[in-house]
This record gives structure tokens, C-alpha cells and sequence, in this order.
């Protein structure tokens, strides 16, 4: 056997391009088989135009649209009211792998490494052999681009194979048509589901939806506010890893490790960088581009000995309990649930990456009741519909004892089994997937106990609403009782005795013996203006027409004896409170407190408030609480545990 | 016969004037009556029969259901005092469908309203038939050497003999077997036999055992009605003549014999009336299975809870009925009437029955 020599060996030692490596790695993408390979091209294409349509301030409007050939080739089309993207940069957007703005940038993000959407064009190009079109405008007065390309996978580069104009009604917006191979009678479904969930979490966002057939689908729009702007952070000292801090003082202005501190990274004052510079056991006044490695890992390691800050969580940008419990309502109407609760974590922290959790529960209604709960999982408004069983969300939901809230879970572990649906959703500056395919969330414990923490809530919601339910059928009785039974009898007896009925209410008190607390919600569609109600009477915020819901609350003293106490309304965090009677003694973010008159017995006590920034059923159930009156003497309202 | 009402007004208003009095008072309106369960009957000495005892319900305002049912008597009173004024009566049945009109006032079903007027019984003290009512089925069947008078609806008065003016079916005993209704004439025979089921009637009916033992047969077609009870009350402290019960050998029958021979608890406060304190139970006895070796049925649990319930039932508090249940619950078996068919169609006529009349006194040797 000759022997060969490191010089021949090295001519065949070359560079892969990373369009070759996805080429023979395409179920790393998503790309497995021809049920995925459809979802995840609509998913791709779906993300980016939400991405897009989101950066620019533009309400999305989505059109997707599947064509079926028999051979199994479709053709999928998605179209966004985006902001377009310019001529030269078609071809990297489309024709590169591994090229974007967002790689970069620490906030929350759908899409992050530059690879989704060129990595479709690869797919469909690989399968088919043809090439994708994308029409797009980002001028109003100017005509559209429309390009035909294929990626050179040598060079990671795309080809414009065809360059055109077209006359496009949109303002502006991009469209991407691409043929794949693809199984869509498997699909099918998925495709439908992953649109639907998409519409869940994403309320501000209209998709249009036509299947082969000719069936159109429309994914209505629920909110018209787009969801806040996440913000760039700078990365946090906790999630930074030791290449990386090198890398960032090899490119820093600073010259002074102090300065470098404060300026490169999020959280980080006077007091945190001084004390960290001291556990490293460095210098202020050293300069960064001049440090050896050893003194960098001295800081990284005194990083995490120093009490830093949370970030800052303007770099997220979650749902909102009151939107997430209006698209849930909206999707499930056929299902006409019994109730629908959502909880929200605040902000947290894993390796330096803020994260935050939104849960949702829909429960009763035509669900199924025999069978395993649907777990919905978003992770920055992306549906995950594949790997439930290895996602951090399903590990959170089956260690929870889901016997305690009325639902089957045998031995206590595992998928519950009820009529109901569980969301999560989980925002982060990086979303710590298990693959590259984005399906699954790793195991990351405080990501974990917060899901867990999160379902805890609406559990414990869900038991206070059972709780209620059967309090108010029994509140119900006692008001028939005395409002229409107890008449009837002193009517019928006074009748057969030719006598005058007897007065009534002294024999109601006695039989109530309690304060009955009632209310109702009425909505009310205006155009005038609200007038915003805070406790330091001058600050009047004039805001836009709209619906205002409208809360009275009646309180009727049953006692034979004056009752004077304290009441809360719990309202929605977002919601804006207009005009309150009687007034109140304080307004909180998420309750209204009053101080009542004294009510003599057998008489009765009115409570309006007004809210407004809520849609017609965001607020559909009053939850009340009174404070320095027996509990037991009350009957519609809770004992006030405190904040 | 024409019947005084005003007393029966006085009473049904009291009750209206006990709630409205409770109004003026201002007291929660209730009323209260004697507990109508197994638990509160009493043994009556003088009447020799079961009543109530001193435990009491109270109905009252203070729950949703203690109102509805105190509406539901005052409406109950008013429209009995209507029937009263205009000389109308109604069955039970129609009361139950006049009631759809009394709005929150209305029953869910025909065993709420029955049980409501039997409490209104017990309140005031009054029959059922003081109040107009009158219960759905008519009285069963008799066939036997008497001659009844009967009052009928043209207002004549028919003299019936229930042999030779009937059909193969009997005399039928109607509703009211008060003395303005009917009247015992003629009557020549040794005992009456009570029997449990129609197709058991029919077979003594059909063997002449009418004629050939001098008895008078009565049906009970099933749990006896009132009329059929009382029936058989009149005819055995009218005519002084011994009557036997001859019922399927189960807990059920065994409570159709105390329905006629102690009281029935839902009858409790007018046992008296209803009640034939020297009937004697004939058969079929967990004994005779033994005895007869007669075809069985496996006991249900619901049998088995049967029986056990009669052993805590102060009827069956004698040394015969303990016996004979835990007799039966030893054997875990039942049997009925019919059973005795196993020996041939005339069994039960030509060795059964005689044997076990003489063996209880009734026929001698």
C-alpha cells in the first residue's frame, strides 16, 4: 500500500458551502419527510411575512395558497402586505442560507438565523428542479420586481435566472411561489392547524387560507394594535460565553475595561462592573483589546459571582392575557367552551436571556371528554407542532397532579385527560430549541418551574371559577326564593283568607339573613370620547371611541342590622377605567377599591364602573371581593386576601 | 247521601291561616306534619294497627324546596276549596294536569302531587275523598257468595251477587267503598281469600274454589288500593269473617300483606280506616319452598336489602316474620304463587290451600 502524503491528502481538502451541508442535512431544517417538508415550507414563509409586516408598523394580511398536482409536486404561495424588499437584496434574502438582519440582534424574533426561508427555495429547487418566483414591491408608485431564482449551493450564492416588472395593486408586499415535492393529503392538516394556531397568537394578523379545492379559509383579525415592538438589548454578562466576550472587546470602542462593561452589556452600572472588575481581580483602567484569555475567563467566572440585574425586558414582546383569551374565544366559538382562563407570568431570566410565559386553558364546551387535553405550544408566536413529547411545555403540564383540578391523569402523571386545551406561550431573546427544526424547547429548568408556575394559575383559576359557578346556582335559588315564591305565597294565602297580603320584607331579611352581592356587564358601542377616572381628579386622558363595557354591581343588605364594609373589582390589567360611581377610594392597575356607605336593612346599594380599551367580552365576569365584613354574611363576593 | 263540607273548609283554611299568620308574625312560614318513613310508625292499641308517631317534618320557607312545596299546598287548598264550592271532585291525575296552569306552583310528576295530598291528609286530618280527590285505579276484582248494593252514578241503588251477576272477571270494586256507596247484604261463606296476582285469581276463579270451600275471593292486583283495602276492612269487621292473604313468597309480598293487615306507612295516619288487623298471611312462606319443594328464583341484592329493611321494620317484629326472613335470606331464594303448578293445575285447589287452611284453623278435617 503506498503511503500518501499529507500534501495529497490536501488536495482534496476544500471548503463546504453551507448549501451543500443543509443539501445532505435537510431534516435538520424540517425538511424529513413530504408531510413536513409542506408545513414547514408554509411555516417559513408564514414567519417572514409577519416579521416583515411587523417591522414596518403594518397590520398583516396574509394570503397562503396550496396547488396540488397529482405527481406530488404543489406549489405553495404566500403573500404578505409587507414592506417589500428591495431589488438587490432579493437574491440574498431568498437564494442565501445563513444571511438576515435578526441573527444578530437580542430580542424576540420569529425567525433568527437567516435560514427558513432560502432554505425552502433549496428544498424546492432540490425536489423539483424548478425555480422559485418572488414578486415583491416596496414602492407605492412603483411597479413590482418579479425574479426567478435558484441557489448555486457551491457558493451559497443565489442565480437570477428571470428579472421582470409587473403591475401589482398592493402598495407594497412580497410574494414567494415555490414548487416542492409534498405530501398534501397528509398535510393537510397541519397546515390547517398551524395556521389556526398561528391566528391564536398572533390576533393582530388576518390569514387567508385557499387549499387546492378552491375552500378558502379565513383566519380573522381580532385586535387591530399591533404587538409592542420588541427592543434590542445589549447581551447580558450572565448568558455570555467566553468567545464571545472576546470577540465583543475585539470589536468595542471602549478603551477602558469599565467603560467596555458599561457599554457592551445590558444591566450593567457602576456599582455590578466595579465589583465584578474587582472578583476578577483586574483592572478599571486596563484595555479590553490588549487582555490575555486567562484574564477574560477571570471576569466571565466573576460575572456570574457578582449580583447582577435581571435585563431588561423591553426586548421581549409577549401576547397579553386579554388577547390571548379573545383569540381563544374567537377559535373556539364552535366549541362553545365553558370558560376560557389565561395566566401571565412576569419577565425571567435563563443564561442571561429574559424569557416570559403566557398560559391559556379552554375548558368544557363539545371538547372531547374522554380524550388526552390538545397542548398548543408557541414559542415567539410560532406554532411547534411536531416533538410535543420531548418539549420543556409537555414535561411542565404532566409533572403537575391535574387530579386536584378535575381532570383524569392516571396515577397522576402524564397528558391529563379532559374536555379541555392548554396554551403556552414562550417569549425569549432566544428560544433554546432542541434542533434546528424549531419544534421542541429544551429542558431548561427555570423555563420549567415557570410553565409550571404559570398552569398552577389557571388551575387555581379554573377551581375558583367551579367554586363560583356553584355558589351562584345556589344564589340563584335563595333570589327565587324571595323574588318570586315567597310572594306567591302570601298572594295565595291572603287570596283564600279574603285578607290584604302581608308585607314581605321583613320575612326576606329574615330568611337571607345575608348582603347579596349581584352584578351584570353590558357593553356599549361609542364614539364620544371616555372620560378616564384616577384618584387625583385632574388628570383626564381623552381617549378614542370604542366599546365600553359597562360593570353595576348591586348590593342588597339581607341583614336586619346597617352593614358598612370595603369592595373590590378586579379589572384587566390593560383595561382603561372611565367613569365610576360612587367613587371609589382607589384604583389600582387591576382593582377598583371602595369604601361603602353604610346600607340600612332591606335596602339596596348601586356600584358602577366603566371600562374602556377592552373589546365587546374581554370582560365578561366580575370577580368580587369584600374586606371588613364577616365572609360568611356575604353571599356573590370573596373574602379580600390582598394583593 | 248528601255530605256537610264545612268542615272540611274550616280545616283546609287553618292551613292557609297558619302561613299567612306566620307572615303577620314574622316568622318564617312552615308547617309541620308527622314524618311519613319507616322509622316514626307506632303501634296503635286501640285500633290495633300502625300509625304515626310523634316525629315531625317541618316544611318551611327557609329552602327553595320547602317553599316550593308550601306554595304548592296553598295552591293544593285553594283549588280544593274551588271543587268544594262548585260540587265538582277530580282524580288525582287531573289534579296533576291542573296544575301545569299553577305556574311556579306546578309538580314535576304525578308521585309529587299524590304525595302532597296524602300530606294534606295527615295535616288536616281529612280523607282524601273529603277533599274531592279520587285515585286513578279503581278497586279489583271479587267473586264469592255475597250480594253487594251498590249506589250507582243515576243514583238507584243495584243489588249485585257476585256469583251469579258476573262475569268470569268478578265484581269490581269501585273507588268509594264508603257505606253511601255500597252495602253488604247476603253473604254466605267461610273466609275470604285475598290473592296477590290475577293470574292466581283467575285459577282459583276458574277450580270453583269459590264454591266447593265457601270463600270469597278478593284480587289485589298487586299493592292493594285504598278502596280495595277498606273494602276488606268493612267486609271483615261488618260480617266478622276471617280473611287470609295468599301472596308470591318475596319481601314485596310480604309488604302487601302489611299494607293490609298492619297499615301501609304512606297511609299511616289513617290506618284505622284501612287497615284489617286480623287478616292472617296464608302463603306462599319460605317454608312452603322448603316444605313443597317448590321452582326458585335466585334472591337480587334489591330482595336481599328488601328483607333486610323488614327486619328494622316494627311490622315484622314477630316471631313468625323474623323467621320466616332469615329463612329466606339462609336460602337466598324466592317463589311465587304460581309456582305450585309444578304438581298440575289443580294442586293449588285440591291439597295446597286445604292443606294450609287446616293447618291454620280455617277448614276442619
Amino acid at each position: 500500500m503506498t503511503k500518501i502524503t499529507a500534501h495529497e491528502l490536501a488536495k482534496n481538502q476544500k471548503e463546504i458551502s453551507v448549501a451543500e451541508f443543509f443539501e445532505r442535512n435537510k431534516h435538520i431544517l424540517g425538511f424529513g419527510n413530504q408531510t413536513r417538508a409542506l408545513i414547514t415550507s408554509v411555516k417559513e414563509g408564514v414567519d417572514n411575512g409577519l416579521d416583515a409586516c411587523e417591522e414596518a408598523n403594518i397590520l398583516p394580511d396574509l394570503y397562503v395558497e396550496i396547488k396540488n398536482h397529482d405527481d406530488g409536486e404543489c406549489r405553495v404561495i404566500i403573500e404578505d402586505n409587507g414592506p417589500g424588499v428591495i431589488k438587490k437584496q432579493i437574491p440574498h434574502i431568498f437564494g442565501r442560507l445563513l444571511y438576515g438582519s435578526r441573527f444578530h440582534a437580542i430580542r424576540q424574533s420569529r425567525g433568527q438565523q437567516g435560514i427558513g426561508i432560502s432554505a425552502v427555495v433549496l428544498y424546492g429547487q432540490l425536489t423539483t428542479g424548478k425555480h422559485t418566483k418572488i414578486t415583491s414591491k416596496a414602492e407605492e408608485d412603483r411597479p413590482a420586481v418579479v425574479m426567478e431564482l435558484v441557489i448555486d449551493t457551491n457558493k451559497n450564492r443565489a442565480e437570477v435566472i428571470n428579472r421582470d416588472t409587473l403591475h401589482w395593486d398592493k402598495p407594497t408586499g412580497t410574494r414567494i411561489e415555490v414548487s416542492i415535492m409534498a405530501d398534501f393529503k397528509r398535510g393537510k392538516k397541519y397546515v390547517f392547524d398551524y395556521l389556526q394556531s398561528t391566528s391564536i397568537v398572533n390576533p393582530h394578523a388576518q390569514i387567508r387560507y385557499r387549499e387546492p379545492d378552491g375552500t378558502e379559509h379565513i383566519f380573522e383579525r381580532t385586535s387591530e394594535v399591533l404587538p409592542r415592538k420588541s427592543i434590542e438589548i445589549k447581551p447580558h454578562p450572565y448568558g455570555v460565553e467566553l468567545g464571545t466576550l472576546v470577540k465583543i472587546a475585539k470589536h468595542t470602542k471602549a478603551r477602558q475595561l469599565n467603560s467596555f462593561l458599561k457599554t457592551e452589556f445590558s444591566s450593567m452600572g457602576d456599582r455590578t462592573t466595579n465589583a465584578a472588575i474587582e472578583k476578577a481581580g483586574l483592572e478599571k483602567t486596563m484595555k479590553p483589546k490588549e487582555m490575555t484569555r486567562e484574564q477574560f475567563l477571570a471576569l466571565n467566572k466573576a460575572f456570574k459571582k457578582v449580583k447582577i440585574m435581571a435585563p431588561s425586558m423591553e426586548c421581549l414582546s409577549p401576547i397579553g392575557e386579554t388577547l390571548i383569551k379573545r383569540s381563544l374565544k374567537h377559535e373556539t366559538k364552535e366549541i362553545s367552551p365553558e370558560f376560557i382562563i389565561t395566566a401571565s407570568r412576569p419577565p425571567a431570566v435563563y443564561s442571561g436571556q429574559p424569557f416570559q410565559i403566557e398560559a391559556g386553558l379552554v375548558y368544557g364546551g363539545n371538547l372531547p371528554k374522554e380524550e388526552p387535553v390538545k397542548i398548543l405550544r408557541f414559542a415567539n408566536r410560532v406554532p411547534l407542532l411536531y416533538q410535543q413529547g420531548g418539549c420543556v411545555t409537555t414535561q411542565a403540564i404532566t409533572s403537575i397532579d391535574w387530579r386536584r383540578y378535575g381532570l383524569s391523569q392516571p396515577s397522576g402523571k402524564g397528558i391529563p385527560t379532559g374536555p379541555a386545551i392548554f396554551l403556552t406561550h414562550v417569549s425569549s431573546t432566544l428560544i433554546p430549541f432542541t434542533s434546528e427544526s424549531k419544534e421542541a424547547i429544551a429542558d431548561v429548568t427555570e423555563i420549567e418551574n415557570e410553565i409550571k408556575l404559570a398552569f398552577r394559575e389557571c388551575a387555581r383559576k379554573v377551581q375558583h371559577h367551579i367554586h363560583k359557578k356553584v355558589k351562584r346556582a345556589k344564589t340563584r335559588e335563595k333570589f327565587d326564593l324571595i323574588t318570586k315564591i315567597l310572594p306567591e305565597i302570601a298572594k295565595k294565602s291572603a287570596h283564600m283568607l279574603n285578607k290584604p297580603v302581608p308585607s314581605l320584607d321583613p320575612i326576606i331579611t329574615k330568611i337571607m339573613d345575608v348582603v347579596w352581592i349581584e352584578d351584570l356587564i353590558e357593553y356599549e358601542r361609542i364614539d364620544r370620547a371616555i372620560v378616564q377616572t384616577t384618584l387625583s381628579d385632574e388628570a383626564h386622558e381623552e381617549q378614542k371611541g370604542g366599546t365600553i363595557t359597562k360593570s353595576r354591581i348591586i348590593v342588597v343588605n339581607y341583614k336586619n342590622n346597617p352593614q358598612e364594609f370595603n369592595l373590590y373589582a378586579i379589572i384587566p390589567e390593560d383595561a382603561v377605567v372611565g367613569t365610576v360611581t360612587p367613587k371609589p377610594i382607589k384604583i389600582a392597575n387591576n382593582y377598583i377599591k371602595w369604601k361603602l356607605d353604610s346600607i340600612p336593612p332591606a335596602n339596596k346599594l348601586d356600584v358602577n364602573f366603566e371600562l374602556a380599551g377592552l373589546d365587546k367580552g374581554d370582560f365578561d365576569e366580575n370577580d368580587l371581593y369584600i374586606e371588613n365584613i364577616n365572609p360568611a354574611f356575604v353571599i356573590g363576593a370573596d373574602k379580600w386576601e390582598g394583593e | 247521601m248528601k255530605k256537610d263540607y264545612s268542615e272540611v273548609i274550616n280545616k283546609i283554611d287553618s292551613v292557609a291561616s297558619k302561613i299567612y299568620d306566620d307572615f303577620e308574625k314574622i316568622e318564617i312560614p312552615s308547617l309541620n306534619l308527622p314524618t311519613r318513613t319507616k322509622a316514626n310508625i307506632k303501634f296503635d292499641d286501640k285500633y290495633n294497627v300502625w300509625k304515626y308517631g310523634a316525629g315531625t317534618t317541618e316544611r318551611s320557607a327557609k329552602s327553595l324546596d320547602g317553599a316550593y312545596m308550601l306554595l304548592r299546598t296553598m295552591y293544593m287548598v285553594d283549588f280544593i276549596k274551588e271543587m268544594i264550592k262548585i260540587k265538582k271532585s277530580s282524580t288525582l291525575r287531573e289534579m296533576y294536569y291542573i296544575s301545569e296552569g299553577w305556574d311556579l306552583a306546578k309538580f314535576h310528576s304525578q308521585q309529587e302531587s299524590n304525595l302532597l295530598a296524602e300530606d294534606l291528609e295527615v295535616i288536616t286530618s281529612c280523607m282524601r275523598e273529603d277533599f274531592k280527590l279520587r285515585p286513578e285505579e279503581d278497586g279489583a276484582r271479587v267473586i264469592g257468595n255475597i250480594t253487594i248494593e251498590e249506589v250507582t252514578r243515576n243514583n238507584t241503588k243495584k243489588k249485585i251477587h257476585c256469583q251469579d251477576d258476573v262475569g268470569d272477571s268478578g265484581y269490581s270494586i269501585p273507588y268509594n267503598v264508603e257505606p253511601e256507596k255500597i252495602t253488604f247484604k247476603n253473604i254466605d261463606a267461610d273466609f275470604v281469600i285475598a290473592i296477590e296476582t290475577g293470574g292466581m285469581f283467575d285459577r282459583l276463579a276458574e277450580n270453583n274454589f269459590d264454591t266447593s270451600n265457601r270463600a270469597i275471593l278478593v284480587h289485589l292486583k298487586g299493592q292493594p288500593a285504598r278502596s280495595t283495602r277498606r273494602f276488606i276492612k268493612r267486609l271483615c269487621a261488618e260480617k266478622n269473617i276471617p280473611v287470609l292473604v295468599f301472596t308470591d313468597c318475596d319481601p314485596w309480598s310480604y309488604r302487601i300483606f302489611a299494607s293490609v293487615s298492619y297499615g301501609a306507612i304512606k297511609t299511616a295516619h289513617i290506618s284505622e280506616y284501612l287497615a284489617t288487623p286480623s287478616s292472617q298471611y296464608l302463603g306462599v312462606t319460605p317454608s312452603d319452598i322448603e316444605n313443597y319443594d317448590l321452582p326458585t328464583d335466585i334472591l337480587t341484592k334489591e330482595d336481599i336489602n328488601a328483607l333486610k329493611s323488614e327486619l328494622t321494620d316494627p311490622r315484622f317484629q314477630d316471631s313468625f316474620w323474623k323467621g320466616e326472613i332469615k329463612l329466606q335470606l339462609k336460602l337466598g331464594k324466592k317463589s311465587e304463587q304460581q309456582a305450585l303448578a309444578k304438581y298440575g293445575l289443580d294442586y293449588v285447589t285440591d291439597t295446597y290451600l286445604p292443606e294450609k287452611l287446616t293447618e291454620m284453623g280455617i277448614l276442619k278435617k
